[in-house]
């Protein structure tokens, strides 16, 4: 069963259709990219999955359920974490805590608990800071726990946010242009980065990426999106000779050209 | 041993009070501004978590004192008293020494269930809506009581001095001073904890980036309700326990000025400092009670403080953080649970 | 309620209508441009109707130093009018330069700037209130007051100009705003405050033209407000203005036509329920309404809700 289905979406922005016809299934294990040019509906697509909108028409199953209509923090605790185009930490607060507060959909206490200070409270809180420390060893970050993310550089601030939404243990993780404003090293960093949380945390992942270099060297599979609609889907290799691809990105022009 | 020090002390410099008070080596003035800061602490911290840690703007923090005021004041007239509202007491006049913190609590729980109701509609607009609603809130909460003749209106509602002589009667102790440094006590403590803990952090989350929050699987709406509740019902707490100092409340006591001075005591104090709030609460009272020779000239002169505060230190006097974070040596009295 | 008390109520909640508008305005236009609440607004209306006071018995001959001429009521009134707008612009104009501007510089965070208006506002109402004392005063009756009764019902010609005024005034920003450069540079930095100063438009002057506007509204519905209830105090414009600044708001805040609607609705709503209720119940109806209101459309009457990016 794939992990995600999404099955003949419309979406609407008042008389503006942003999303058209959208099909598409996500295999369990898969590594998937996401293109298009700008104001393709890619970032919609995001949103309509971890449920910042509702579509205005067909389903999306996460992994076999309906999840559409539900609100993000719902469809997040499901397991399907997101990260953003522009990072967006808490930077009032460490790193560390950052990785805490992401837990918030498996807290195991409530209002009482933490008023009353009681074992629940002191268990639970103990246990949330032993998995955000972990996560915080394997990615390498420990030396950075009690700073603020702002004050990172820009790589290990999408490596902290990258961090953060494993927390949620997903089981896909949607990542929104993670190698967006970074520079070459930073991006070879990355490209391993995915692979390796990949294999590491036998997850799905699904990423919208301008940057050729990593969409071509980490996706097996690419869905290329214009105009809310798929125009073409296959391996790396078949997207980059597709012409309605190559029509898409520099117009019919480059059609002639190439 | 060690992370009960802070409490030990406080401890201790309540009974300090309540001996000087019962030895009458402290006059009834000296007592009254005692419970003044007591009261104002809690007010200042409790708005705080709305508008300092949370990042909203509530300017209706009042309001919801007067709930508690005004419930809190007719439950024990009604338990305790013979009037000409209720008739004869519900309880024996002896009981109220145990039953005064329960009304004092029904009166929070009052306000939390107003704050619940004005929260409901207005998280789930845009920020400012806040200001707007909880400013309407306020004159309605006021409006509302000066059209409620039985229990004064306009006029007021009085006679709680004769709740505070019962307690005192039965045993003879100061008791309303004890329980506002009771109540004190219990907001800071309630307060640090919700906003130290991993959960209570949500709250700050929604301030920093409601968003990611969300998207990060805090359910920003209900972590909102619950700031916004133990925020109000906290300060219905501390209604209840100024309107039995003052043995007399009328709606004017409840306007939009004092809501501002509250939030003076917060944006004074620094948002999202806990320690910032009970300090300029305490600040706050003492000046006001200085600057009194000065009459009218005190309210032009505490705006401007805070004005200058603005322009030059706008976090606040501790502005995001704790007397702990500047004197690490404290930390010893105020030990986190960390691992 | 009959016809005709319906029609007296209609024109008392058409003129208190107008004195909530033209506060509001003030309210909005400052919104629109720098998404600030200026709390202090309600008691700029009130230094407005001071300024006028002092203004008008001036002009009167009231003082040791006086005018050489005596001038007719009339013109006296005219003239009070102008030149209370002006300066009560220029305290406005004060504000922003003292108390605002500063913090905008240092990219202060809204809240901050709210709080400082809050806090001008409180200085600025107890300031006069230690000044000039708690006594209140009369404004002078500088319009003869002709009272007209059309198939019983009466009205005043202060109430007629209370409301001429208000739809002028609207008209006059209507075009401001759409058709000169300076409107429609206010305009623009609603929509995008960072890309504005990059085009070359000069972000403080259009601030500075934005406080003049709200600021003269306000003391023309002051001097016109203390016209039509001759009393003054300290404390007139702080109820007064937080209910235009509501009126603003369900209006749908940062719009023009909104705050008139809004305040033409919060007036009508006042007078009507008291005409109806006891009059202690107005408030509580009246806020109990909008609330009702905002909470069904929590944009306003003519707000858009903006789309949030992630």
């Amino acid at each position: 069963m794939p992990v995600l289905q999404m099955r003949k979406i419309n979406h609407f922005f008042g008389g503006l259709q942003a999303v058209r016809h959208f099909n598409l299934n996500i295999e369990e294990g898969e590594l998937r990219g996401l293109i298009g040019p700008n104001g393709a509906g890619k970032t919609t697509i995001f949103n309509l999955v971890s449920g910042f909108y509702r579509p205005t028409e067909g389903d999306i199953l996460f992994q076999g359920k309906p999840i559409a209509g539900l609100r993000p923090h719902q469809v997040t605790a499901r397991g399907l974490a997101r990260t953003f185009q522009n990072i967006r930490m808490w930077n009032s607060m460490t790193v560390l805590e950052n990785l805490c507060i992401s837990q918030h959909f498996d807290m195991g206490y409530g209002l009482l608990d933490t008023i009353l200070a009681n074992r629940r409270f002191v268990e639970n809180e103990k246990r949330i800071r032993k998995t955000a420390m972990e996560l915080l060893e394997i990615l390498d970050l420990r030396d950075y726990a009690n700073e603020y993310p702002k004050n990172l550089p820009y790589g290990l601030q999408r490596r902290v946010e990258i961090g953060r939404a494993l927390t949620i243990k997903p089981k896909l993780l949607l990542l929104d242009e993670p190698a967006a404003g970074m520079n070459p090293s930073d991006i070879d960093k990355l490209i391993e980065l995915i692979r390796w949380i990949r294999d590491q945390f036998k997850l799905t992942l699904w990423l919208i990426e301008h940057q050729m270099k990593v969409v071509m060297s980490v996706c097996e599979a690419i869905s290329v999106l214009d105009f809310g609609e798929i125009i073409a889907e296959g391996r790396p290799d078949e997207i980059r000779n597709n012409p309605r691809v190559i029509k898409a990105y520099l117009g019919d022009e480059g059609i002639t050209h190439a | 041993m060690q992370r009960h020090l802070a409490l030990m002390l406080y401890i201790a410099i309540c009974g300090l009070i309540v001996f000087l008070v019962k030895a009458e080596w402290i006059n009834a003035y000296i007592q009254i501004v005692i419970m003044f800061i007591g009261i104002n602490i809690m007010l200042s911290s409790s708005l705080n978590l709305v508008n300092g840690y949370m990042g909203e703007f509530s300017c209706g923090h009042a309001g919801f004192m007067a709930v508690g005021a005004y419930v809190t004041s007719i439950l024990n007239m009604w338990f305790f008293t013979k009037g000409n509202l209720f008739g004869d007491a519900l309880f024996s006049p002896s009981l109220s020494v145990i039953l005064f913190p329960v009304t004092l609590l029904i009166g929070g729980a009052c306000a939390a269930l107003i704050g619940l109701l004005v929260a409901i509609p207005s998280f789930k607009t845009r920020g400012d809506y806040l200001a707007i609603i909880t400013l309407a809130v306020n004159y309605i909460i006021k409006s509302a009581i000066e059209n409620i003749q039985t229990i004064g209106g306009a006029r007021g509602f009085m006679g709680m001095r004769k709740v505070v002589n019962a307690m005192s009667d039965t045993v003879p102790l100061p008791w309303l001073m004890i329980w506002i440094l009771v109540f004190t006590g219990l907001t800071v403590v309630v307060l640090h904890r919700f906003v130290s803990s991993t959960f209570g952090k949500g709250v700050v989350a929604v301030r920093d980036d409601e968003i990611a929050a969300e998207i990060m699987s805090v359910n920003t709406q209900r972590m909102k309700l619950i700031a916004f509740m133990l925020s109000s019902g906290l300060a219905g707490i501390a209604g209840g326990l100024f309107a039995h100092v003052l043995g007399y409340i009328n709606p004017g006591s409840f306007t939009i000025m004092k809501s501002t001075e509250i939030m003076v005591m917060v944006y004074l104090g620094g948002m999202g400092s806990l320690s910032g709030s009970v300090m300029s609460a305490i600040l706050f009272t003492v000046l006001m009670e200085f600057l009194r020779p000065l009459q009218l000239f005190k309210w032009v002169l505490i705006p401007l403080l805070l004005i200058i505060l603005m322009m030059f230190r706008p976090e606040g006097i501790m502005g995001h953080r704790e007397l702990p974070d500047m004197f690490p040596k404290l930390r010893r009295l105020f030990p986190s649970r960390e691992v | 309620m009959d016809i005709q008390s319906f029609f007296q109520n209609l024109i008392n909640a058409m003129q208190w209508g107008s004195f909530y508008a033209l506060i509001a305005l003030g309210y909005t236009l400052v919104y629109g441009v720098l998404l600030l609440i200026n709390f202090a607004h309600g008691d700029i209306f009130m230094v407005g109707a001071y300024i006028g006071f002092f203004v008008a018995t001036f002009l009167l001959g009231s003082y040791a130093f006086h005018l050489p001429m005596i001038l007719s009521p009339n013109v006296v009134f005219v003239l009070t009018l102008l030149i209370t707008m002006i300066l009560t612009a220029g305290v406005g104009v004060t504000l922003e330069r003292v108390a605002y501007r500063p913090l905008r510089r240092r990219g202060a965070g809204r809240l901050y700037i709210v709080i400082t208006a809050l806090m001008a506002g409180l200085i600025l109402e107890n300031g006069n209130l230690a000044l000039l004392g708690a006594s209140r005063r009369a404004f002078p009756d500088l319009i003869e007051k002709v009272v007209y009764t059309i198939g019983g019902v009466t009205f005043t010609n202060v109430k007629i100009i209370v409301i001429l005024a208000a739809l002028g005034v609207f008209f006059l920003l209507e075009t401001i705003v759409r058709k000169t450069k300076i409107g429609m540079a206010m305009r623009a930095i609603s929509y995008d405050r960072v890309a504005v100063p990059l085009m070359g438009i000069p972000i403080d002057t259009v601030i500075v033209f934005t406080f003049i506007l709200g600021s003269s509204m306000a003391a023309l519905a002051g001097v016109l407000f203390v016209s039509a209830y001759p009393v003054l105090e300290p404390y007139m414009g702080a109820m007064i203005g937080w209910k235009a600044f509501i009126a603003a708001v369900v209006g749908g805040i940062g719009e023009i036509r909104g705050a008139f609607i809004g305040g033409f609705v919060l007036g009508f709503i006042e007078i009507f329920v008291a005409a109806v209720f006891p009059s202690t119940f107005r408030d509580l109806i009246a806020f109990g309404i909008l609330l009702l209101f905002l909470s069904i459309k929590p944009t306003g009457i003519f707000g858009v809700a903006r789309a949030q990016k992630i």
